[in-house]
C-alpha cells in the first residue's frame, strides 16, 4: 500500500480550531493543514484570523476548491503529514469528485444552520447533504463522523438513521 | 443598569463553572454572563457572543483558548467594536480580581491579567514547609 501522506479529510465548519490541531493534529503529527475554503482564499483578513490558531510546528495553506483539486496530487505526495480541512459537506464533495483522489472523509462537526436535522450532538445535515454524503459513498469515499480520534468513529450508514425525527 | 461588566465565553460548561465559583467565593457572579460555544457552529458563536455583549453593555470578553472558536468570535466582532476588550487564556483568579475592583476601564482588564498570569505557579515537595 503506497503511504498517503494527508492522514485526514475533514469537514468541520469550525474549521482551524482546538480539536484539528490538538484533538487531530498531535496524534496524526500533523506538519501541515490545507484550509479549502472559497470565502477563506479570498480573505487576508481571515486568513490572519485563522493563521493565528496554527502553532508555530504546523503549515496553514488556504486554497479555493479550485486550487484545492490542483494542488491535491501535491499535498498526496507531500513527504509531511497533512490535513485537509473544508467548512461544509459541499465543499468536500466538490474536491472529492473533482480530483477523485479521496478515500476517506471524516465529518467532524457540521452545527445547526436552519433547514438541517440533528444526527449526532456534533453532526447536523439538510437532505441535500446527506444525499451528498450518499454520493460519496457511491463513489467509492469511507464516510464516518468522529469528532475526537478516541470516540468511536460512526459509519454513514448509521449515521443517517440516528439522531431525531428519523 | 446592568452589574454586568464582562462576558466569560469558553467550550463547554467552564464558563459557567468559573461564573458559579466566583459567586461562591466572593459574592460577585453578577459582574459576569457566562456562555458557552457547545453546539455551535462558528457564526453562531459569534451571534451568541454579539448578543451577550449588547444585551449587557459589556466591553470585556474573557475567553480560553487563544485559538479556538471563543476567541475567534471575540477577535471577529473586535472589528467593529474598537471598545472592545479581549482577555485570553481565563482562570479564576483573574476573573476574582476582575469582579473586585470597582472602577470600570482598561486598568481593571491589565490588572485581572496580571493576577492570572502570576497565580501560575508549581509546586513541589522541596519547596512547601
Amino acid at each position: 500500500m503506497v503511504p498517503v501522506s494527508v492522514e485526514l479529510f475533514r469537514v468541520d465548519d469550525r474549521l482551524i480550531h482546538g480539536q484539528v490541531i490538538v484533538g487531530w493534529g498531535k496524534p496524526l503529527e500533523a506538519e501541515f493543514i490545507a484550509l479549502v475554503d472559497d470565502e477563506v482564499a479570498g480573505s487576508d483578513w481571515e486568513q490572519d484570523l485563522y493563521r493565528m490558531g496554527v502553532p508555530p510546528e504546523m503549515v496553514v495553506y488556504f486554497d479555493s476548491i479550485e486550487t484545492a483539486v490542483f494542488k491535491l496530487p501535491a499535498y498526496l505526495a507531500d513527504p509531511r503529514r497533512g490535513i485537509v480541512l473544508t467548512g461544509d459537506v459541499e465543499s468536500m464533495r466538490e474536491l472529492v469528485e473533482r480530483s477523485g483522489r479521496v478515500e476517506r472523509v471524516n465529518i467532524g462537526g457540521v452545527h445547526h444552520r436552519p433547514g438541517r436535522r440533528e444526527r449526532l450532538r456534533y453532526v447536523f445535515l439538510t437532505e441535500e447533504e446527506e444525499a451528498q454524503l450518499r454520493a460519496l459513498e457511491r463513489y467509492g469515499v469511507e464516510v464516518s463522523a468522529q469528532d475526537v480520534p478516541t470516540a468511536a468513529p460512526v459509519p454513514l450508514h448509521e449515521l443517517l438513521v440516528s439522531g431525531s425525527g428519523a | 443598569m446592568s452589574k454586568t461588566r464582562a462576558i466569560v465565553i469558553s467550550h463547554g460548561g467552564v464558563a459557567q463553572s468559573l461564573v458559579s465559583a466566583v459567586e461562591l467565593i466572593a459574592g460577585r457572579g453578577e459582574v459576569f454572563q457566562a456562555v458557552s460555544n457547545e453546539g455551535l457552529s462558528a457564526a453562531d458563536v459569534v451571534k451568541r457572543l454579539a448578543e451577550a455583549l449588547d444585551a449587557t453593555g459589556a466591553h470585556v470578553v474573557f475567553t480560553d483558548l487563544p485559538a479556538g472558536s471563543c476567541t475567534l468570535a471575540a477577535r471577529r466582532l473586535m472589528r467593529d467594536r474598537p471598545a472592545l476588550r479581549v482577555v485570553v487564556g481565563t482562570n479564576l483568579p483573574m476573573l476574582l480580581e476582575f469582579a473586585l475592583r470597582e472602577s470600570p476601564g482598561d486598568a481593571d482588564v491589565a490588572a485581572a491579567a496580571d493576577r492570572g498570569r502570576e497565580s501560575i505557579r508549581t509546586l513541589d515537595g522541596a519547596s512547601v514547609r
